[in-house]
């Protein structure tokens, strides 16, 4: 394993050259240039909005800045999660003729797609920095928790695409699974809504390891309080373990890639 | 200096012929059916097959080492598994240094990314650094000869300048061990013959290089030594002209013998030299094609002719028996016809093709046809190139201070 990462760190500038070529290509052909980095995020929180604002009328209390802000906050990791998913998942296939005809770590594949991802995210980020300050947020030194926050979310995409791309390479039909699993997702992590809304139950949702990185980062930049840290140790655990066993099992089946594609 | 660069011994490469279920909803059902049906298992070896076996041989660092067999052979199988791209089922293999593999060259290029962000792309891909690709930006441009369209996005290139652009990048990488798979059959004419020496040029900096080529004669003027590959068995291995004109002479293309449709048939068709050598000729030297035609039924006024054709099928030389003075021939069933034409091959280096014609010149009707009847090898000990030898000398070559006079030249 040491040798395998020593080599991934050699072609560490092939990883910046995909990303960079992921990028380009998305911003070249699309009309809406950079636009595209925001649009999802915006669809998500206006979706949330909806969502809230149904909420607030049958619970009779009124929709807060808070409470948007805190959506707004948690959909764009969200998007980022599912943009490195997607796109990683289509990662080994979509590159076809590199996987057969030029030998290097198959690996920077998914990690590519997480990086372009990663890319998108910050664009949006900016965004949304602008509209936090437009809607006079505010910031708590709670908000350094961001990073340590996003590292965990990173490791965690990195981790589930390195084991979807592998796996849609023997399985096609594994995109499809993958895709509806996304798009429902959704409805599972707390993005439109807070863990505390669901009551005692609501702790069985944050077993999702991606939920209590979204809840701590609600908390942290939307409401000012500290994250619940026995919930997030528990997700970087989860992350790391699945980064871990995801790279093993990229790894393992990497020498079968070329002749089953 | 010799090192090995390149060895593997006794390498075994096992395919699946045939569908691999590449889907879930394909998978289940073959696993839960596989459970009840105990002679899936039995399929499933009949549908294995060997790409390659037991196949060992070494390449000592500086070397050129080609490897020629029919398609299919497991040519591209070897350097697939010297490249890591794939791992031998049975066997080892090791490569020492920087390799690079120019497989496909342009497999990194992106169609939407202009020609000189796919340089650092496809450099990156074959392992160079971003400082290593900028420092030798302007080489690799001026080499791909596409200076002009180096902003232009690569989906709108020709192929040839797809395949220009990427041959360049390869070709830059500094490795220590090249393995090249056909790739110096794109372009022109010119940019061939730039890309042969520019291989050259990386062989004489101590690189090895693994060539792969259906160019015979390329691989003959190119490679110091041969691996001749017969449905991934390992037949020969040893000097390349020696490796290839045992490659010739087990390939001569069979004769369609349909004995009811044609009333003569060419039976018999020989190719040789004085010693009696059939496949590898020297240039200028004499030789003999010996022809058998078998009557099947009564035919009249007939005539042999013989052509060469070089490595691209292109006819170069053509002649008759009528055309030579002789007469016409009538043919009996059952009567053999035979005649021998002697020839001086004043061809240059490369591999040509004799072929024969049964042919009747009053009705231009072909009786019988046999193309490619044997393959030849012609090797030359001059630098010569083009189609034909004129055994050139330099008989004078001298500096003057005063213009001369043709006329008064003497030898």
């Amino acid at each position: 394993m040491k040798e395998e990462l020593q080599e991934l760190c050699k072609y560490r500038e092939l990883l910046y050259m995909l990303a960079y070529r992921d990028i380009k290509v998305r911003y070249k052909q699309s009309v809406m240039g950079f636009l595209w980095a925001i649009l999802m995020p915006v669809l998500i929180v206006m979706a949330g909005v909806v969502v809230r604002y149904a909420y607030a009328i049958a619970s009779g209390k009124p929709l807060q800045t808070a409470d948007i802000v805190s959506l707004a906050v948690k959909s764009l990791p969200w998007a980022f999660l599912v943009s490195s998913i997607k796109f990683g998942c289509n990662s080994l296939t979509g590159n076809h003729n590199l996987v057969t005809k030029i030998y290097f770590p198959k690996e920077i594949f998914p990690m590519a797609a997480v990086l372009a991802s990663l890319f998108d995210f910050a664009v949006a980020s900016g965004a949304l920095v602008v509209l936090l300050v437009i809607l006079r947020a505010g910031w708590s030194v709670y908000a350094l928790w961001t990073p340590v926050l996003l590292l965990t979310m990173v490791v965690l995409a990195t981790g589930i695409g390195m084991i979807v791309s592998a796996a849609s390479l023997f399985f096609r039909d594994v995109k499809y699974i993958v895709e509806v699993l996304l798009t429902f997702g959704i409805f599972f992590t707390p993005v439109f809504y807070d863990v505390r809304m669901l009551g005692a139950k609501g702790k069985w949702l944050l077993l999702n390891p991606a939920a209590p990185i979204l809840e701590g980062l609600g908390a942290c930049v939307a409401r000012h309080q500290p994250p619940a840290l026995p919930w997030l140790i528990y997700s970087a655990v989860f992350g790391l373990t699945l980064l871990l066993g995801g790279y093993t099992f990229f790894k393992h089946l990497e020498p079968a890639f070329a002749e089953s594609i | 200096m010799s090192e090995v660069a390149l060895r593997m011994e006794h390498v075994y490469k096992k395919f699946r012929k045939g569908e691999i279920y590449n889907s879930l909803r394909d998978l289940v059902p073959a696993l839960t059916g596989r459970m009840f049906r105990q002679q899936d298992l039995r399929e499933n070896d009949k549908r294995e097959f060997w790409a390659l076996q037991d196949v060992s041989f070494e390449v000592k660092r500086g070397e050129a080492f080609g490897i020629i067999g029919h398609n299919g052979a497991g040519k591209s199988t070897i350097l697939k598994i010297l490249s890591r791209i794939m791992r031998p089922t049975k066997g080892r293999m090791l490569v020492h240094g920087r390799l690079s593999a120019l497989i496909e060259v342009a497999a990194g290029f992106h169609p939407d990314l202009t020609g000189r962000e796919n340089i650092f792309l496809n450099g990156t891909i074959l392992g160079m650094t971003k400082r290593e690709i900028e420092s030798k930006l302007d080489q690799i441009i001026a080499f791909s000869g596409i200076e002009e369209f180096i902003d232009t996005p690569v989906k709108r290139y020709s192929s040839g300048m797809y395949a220009r652009l990427g041959f360049s990048v390869a070709t830059h990488v500094d490795p220590e061990v090249v393995l090249v798979d056909e790739v110096l059959s794109v372009g022109d004419y010119l940019f061939q013959n730039r890309c042969v020496e520019r291989m050259k040029q990386v062989v004489c900096n101590g690189a090895t290089v693994l060539f792969v080529s259906h160019n015979l004669k390329a691989v003959a003027e190119f490679c110091h030594r041969c691996l001749l590959l017969e449905r991934g068995r390992a037949v020969m291995i040893g000097p390349a002209e020696e490796v290839i004109s045992s490659y010739l002479s087990r390939c001569g293309s069979a004769h369609t013998v349909d004995t009811h449709a044609k009333p003569v048939i060419i039976s018999k068709v020989r190719f040789r030299n004085e010693h009696g050598e059939c496949v590898r000729f020297k240039s200028g030297e004499k030789a003999w094609i010996d022809i058998e035609v078998t009557g099947r039924r009564r035919c009249e006024k007939l005539d042999v002719t013989f052509y060469i054709t070089d490595e691209n099928h292109r006819e170069i030389f053509d002649t008759s028996t009528q055309r030579l003075g002789c007469d016409s021939f009538t043919l009996d069933e059952g009567l053999v016809f035979t005649c021998t034409f002697e020839v001086q091959l004043n061809l240059v280096s490369g591999i040509y093709h004799p072929s024969v014609l049964i042919w009747r010149y009053e009705t231009q009707t072909n009786y019988d046809e046999w193309e490619s009847a044997t393959t030849i090898y012609v090797s030359s000990e001059d630098d010569v190139r083009g189609l034909v030898h004129c055994f050139p000398r330099v008989v004078r070559y001298q500096m003057l201070s005063r213009p001369i006079e043709m006329e008064n030249l003497r030898v």
